[in-house]
């Protein structure tokens, strides 16, 4: 049965293979994705008045007492946050397609570092990456040229600067909070991964690795009816996984937004406490949540008065630093190059965490 | 025919893996299918993004989940295309 290796391979991968079941026309497809829009506009913008309809009048809760203001915050942010993560996910889902690990390998060999740690902390925010193909693509990068440096901002922004986080955070505090997040993340990228470029650690990867022989990767070109449909698929099984995570997290905003007292949390990791954002670095470095299931933890802190550098510090130790991913890249880094990384990255988001306790 | 998953063995993998098999039991083609999990042999395929699937040493997909009916269309178009090499 695999004896006719040779013959049956003569075919161009992905050619005449694609074309799966029948499927409606481009047209029709961008008709629906526009209406779709369209109807998510008109949606979005009656949340706030429909909140308080369902709150104050169905309900018949009072707008001055605490389980009416919660009640009210949940029913606004809610759907509002569904429907900016559906949206979002969608549009990246899209954007997603043009950007295989193939091409952006292509567009990173042979770059020089600097900018090549610039164009890799980029890609790796529109890049689909998943940490369990980590070790082909670290591989695929290194052997393809790319040097270890920019590998590295690349393998650091992909986690970090995370679609799904950025929308919560913009939701829930504002585009201020969600401009900080962006890019500080990609200047964590950038800056760690041009400093492991400059420490030459290129005898610390494993010896297997640069003698793997990795050619140019056949990978096929969807078309626009294809790329709509990847957006949809990345709804479908991100959105369905994050929004139970999306609703506690909005719960937990609700509650205290209704009944905590402010600045409980200020004695503890107010900007006022030195230690505490090494402290939230070290505890949030074993720990491993998708970028969702941290958001109710940072709603609770931030509403609490802790201070937002700190939070931000804990949040990316969480999301970028992942014990997981460590030992899946254990295979091709050893523990001294891992543990560069670790402290790399770790002093970089410390000094984020103490800039924004200082700034603001 | 000749079919191989590849995959670290993360959850993707696992489940083109399922889908691969319920392919196989619908379209009722002949096929051996092997789980390449170590590293180096993934790389042999060049691909970078895992799950992958090959058919007879053909990468057809990486890096994604298909769907099932565009596997049965895979594994049929793969069976015709044996018997009209031999």
């Amino acid at each position: 049965m695999t004896r006719d290796v040779a013959l049956s391979s003569t075919r161009e991968p992905g050619e005449a293979l694609e074309s799966g079941r029948p499927r409606a026309t481009l047209a029709w497809h961008i008709a629906a994705v526009a209406a779709a829009v369209v109807a998510w506009w008109l949606v979005y913008r009656q949340l706030s008045p429909f909140s308080n309809w369902l709150t104050f009048d169905v309900i018949g809760l009072n707008e001055a007492n605490r389980l009416g203001s919660a009640v009210a915050f949940f029913a606004y942010d809610a759907p509002k946050v569904l429907m900016l993560l559906v949206l979002v996910v969608f549009g990246v889902g899209i954007i997603r397609s043009f950007f295989t690990p193939a091409t952006t390998r292509r567009l990173l060999s042979g770059r020089r570092e600097s900018a090549g740690n610039v164009m890799a902390a980029g890609l790796g925010i529109v890049t689909p990456f998943c940490s369990c193909s980590a070790v082909p693509l670290f591989i695929g990068f290194v052997t393809a040229g790319v040097p270890l440096g920019v590998t590295f901002s690349f393998l650091i922004s992909a986690p970090m600067v995370n679609e799904i986080a950025l929308v919560l955070l913009y939701g829930l505090f504002g585009w201020k909070v969600a401009a900080l997040y962006l890019s500080t993340g990609l200047a964590i990228a950038i800056v760690a991964g041009w400093v492991m470029g400059r420490l030459k650690l290129e005898r610390w990867v494993e010896p297997w690795v640069y003698e793997t022989t990795v050619g140019e990767v056949q990978e096929d070109r969807p078309d626009w009816v294809t790329r709509i449909h990847m957006g949809l698929d990345a709804v479908r099984e991100i959105v369905g996984k994050v929004w139970p995570y999306v609703l506690a997290g909005i719960a937990v905003g609700a509650a205290i937004h209704g009944y905590v007292p402010e600045n409980f949390m200020a004695s503890f990791m107010g900007r006022g406490a030195w230690w505490s954002v090494p402290l939230a670095v070290v505890l949030g470095v074993p720990m491993y949540s998708n970028a969702a299931g941290i958001i109710p933890i940072v709603q609770a802190l931030l509403e609490k008065g802790a201070a937002l550098g700190t939070v931000l510090a804990f949040m990316m130790a969480v999301i970028a630093l992942s014990f997981p991913e460590m030992v899946i890249l254990r295979r091709v880094l050893t523990t001294k190059l891992i543990a560069v990384f670790i402290g790399v990255v770790g002093t970089g988001i410390l000094m984020v965490g103490y800039l924004f306790n200082l700034v603001v | 025919m000749d079919i191989k998953i590849l995959g670290t063995g993360c959850a993707k993998c696992k489940k083109l893996y399922e889908t691969v098999e319920r392919a196989v039991a619908q379209t009722g083609v002949t096929a051996a299918l092997t789980k390449v999990e170590d590293v180096p042999s993934i790389m042999k395929y060049r691909v970078m993004s895992t799950p992958a699937l090959v058919i007879d040493e053909t990468v057809v997909a990486a890096g994604r989940l298909p769907d099932i009916s565009q596997v049965s269309t895979w594994l049929t178009t793969a069976e015709a295309n044996t018997y009209e090499t031999r």
